[in-house]
């Protein structure tokens, strides 16, 4: 079944959101997830390596030799994950403090690695612009919608702007475990909402039974991987 | 013999239904309510009132929204929520109670599957989700209006051999509503036992422990400090919950033990004053293991060899 560019794009962002059905990337949303204006800044950064490491490596994917292609990939998106270091670092010094260390980690993020390993090595450039794209605006919806509600009950505020007074904040929503409990809910809603009347939402939907997009392990996991692994060796004949 | 009634098991019935073992709960809890009523004020009833009536009205609620059948019925809600209300001190704002009531209620009984599915103490959870949110507000200790001093006092686990004995027993000390008055709690946990709603296994063999532990590792005031805190609230009435201790007898010995280790390091060597809390939490967390582990092996039975991995 060949997808149409828009469920290419709306892919990312709905069936195979990496955050919540891929779990990919959790480790920076849990972080970063306490404040809107952290989560926005971060959200579109990934989005931009995304994009960027998609295009480049969809551009090169016939170059690249198989063998070495983890340490390939890497390097691309090492090279965009310094650019937006050095322009938040420049203009934007408050948003680079708030996000500390977890922006230089966009290199090892998941998401980026696994997009350029499932998606932009396989596909045309234009699929994986649209793919990086979705998947950067599926990262960035969520984050924001669990900071918007971790800073509203953790600290009163949304963007900075108070809106709960003072004195009536629920601490644990900013710490860590909130940031747990937010998350979990967050993924049981998008899987409720997904679900069709009297049918729940079944995650392998969205893998065409290749299990290279998957981290879900379903029981045909082993099945399906053989003979997708296959083709992939035919391919690189 | 004419005629032979064939029928599947359960052969044996028993009367009890988890309606009447809550109330044999809540009736164990009056006690307790009663002496820090006395203790603290009237404010203690009314929070353990809201508290309740909260937890009751969150479960119907999610219930009614989700289209499930309404459980509120079998009083577990109202034992949830009297717990949670002795969790926290008599000064404790009604809305942080409240927020403390949805964690335990929604968060962690409801969300798991309701009641019988929750793997942790929903009142625990209740409790550690306001311990992190209003860390000042749960550990100011006022007896408002009651026999103890309106002064603020810290936890007498501090120093337990400075309050003594007799007003540790008697709970003449500032504390959360219901950990004060162990003489109260030790009366509801003999109810329990003689209506055979819990075995004393599990509170024995965690006080047990816990004095044991501390003794050993040579905290303040051993015997005192058993009386002191939550621990007789802890092991006779959260410990004790079936849904989250093992099932066998040798699995309780089991959980009682690591939950006094957990509950003495915590308290002699900890930041926390009160470990208790989390040593529940962290037990409750392992019973699935400790339930495997304590199998009872049924005399004669023949062990089936395990197959071969294909």
């Amino acid at each position: 079944m060949k997808k149409t560019k828009w469920q290419i794009f709306t892919n990312g962002i709905f069936k195979e959101n990496p955050v919540l059905i891929l779990l990919l990337g959790c480790c920076s949303v849990l972080a970063i997830s306490v404040t809107v204006k952290g989560a926005l800044g971060m959200g579109v950064a990934l989005t931009f390596v995304l994009v960027g490491s998609n295009v480049v490596i969809s551009l090169l994917r016939k170059v690249i030799p198989d063998k070495v292609r983890i340490p390939c990939f890497i390097v691309v998106v090492a090279t965009f994950v310094t650019l937006v270091e050095m322009v938040v670092e420049a203009y934007l010094p408050d948003l680079y403090n708030a996000l500390g260390i977890f922006l230089a980690l966009i290199v090892v993020n998941c998401i980026v690695l696994g997009r350029a390993e499932m998606f932009a090595s396989k596909n045309g450039v234009l699929d994986s612009f649209l793919d990086g794209l979705g998947m950067g605006i599926g990262y960035t919806v969520v984050i924001v919608g669990i900071a918007v509600v971790r800073e509203l009950l953790g600290a009163g505020t949304i963007y900075g702007i108070r809106i709960i007074p003072e004195g009536y904040q629920i601490g644990i929503i900013a710490q860590t475990p909130g940031g747990f409990m937010m998350f979990g809910l967050a993924m049981g809603l998008l899987i409720y909402c997904l679900g069709k009347k009297g049918k729940k939402f079944d995650p392998r939907i969205g893998c065409d039974g290749k299990c290279g997009n998957c981290s879900i392990g379903c029981e045909n996991a082993i099945k399906d991987i053989v003979p997708d692994a296959k083709e992939d060796k035919e391919a690189a004949k | 013999m004419s005629k032979m009634n064939l029928s599947v098991s359960p052969h044996i019935r028993s009367s009890r239904t988890t309606q009447n073992i809550m109330l044999d709960v809540i009736i164990a809890l009056v006690p307790a309510l009663i002496a820090s009523v006395v203790l603290y004020g009237f404010r203690a009833l009314l929070l353990t009132v809201i508290s309740s009536g909260a937890c009751v009205f969150f479960e119907y609620a999610y219930e009614k929204l989700l289209k499930r059948d309404i459980t509120v019925s079998d009083l577990s809600a109202v034992v949830t929520g009297m717990l949670v209300a002795f969790n926290v001190p008599v000064s404790m704002p009604v809305w942080m109670l409240i927020v403390g009531d949805l964690a335990a209620i929604i968060l962690a009984k409801q969300l798991f599957g309701g009641i019988g599915c929750n793997f942790m103490n929903p009142a625990l959870v209740g409790r550690i989700v306001m311990m992190f949110s209003f860390t000042t507000a749960i550990t100011t200790y006022t007896g408002s209006t009651g026999i103890v001093d309106a002064a603020t006092t810290a936890t007498p686990l501090a120093d337990p051999a400075a309050t003594g004995f007799v007003k540790l027993v008697l709970g003449m000390h500032g504390g959360v509503i219901g950990e004060s008055c162990a003489a109260a709690l030790l009366v509801g946990g003999i109810y329990l036992c003689i209506r055979k709603v819990i075995k004393p296994i599990i509170p024995l063999v965690y006080i047990g422990t816990t004095l044991l532990f501390t003794w050993l590792f040579g905290g303040a005031a051993p015997l005192e400090s058993i009386f002191a805190g939550g621990l007789m609230l802890g092991a006779i009435y959260m410990a004790t919950d079936y849904v989250t201790s093992p099932i066998t007898d040798k699995g309780k010995v089991i959980f009682g033990v690591f939950l006094g280790l957990i509950t003495s390091v915590i308290r002699v060597f900890g930041n926390y004053a009160e470990g208790v809390t989390f040593a529940i939490i962290l037990g409750n967390i392992l019973v699935p293991y400790i339930n495997d582990l304590s199998e009872t092996k049924p005399i004669g039975a023949i062990v089936p060899e395990k197959k071969k991995e294909a």
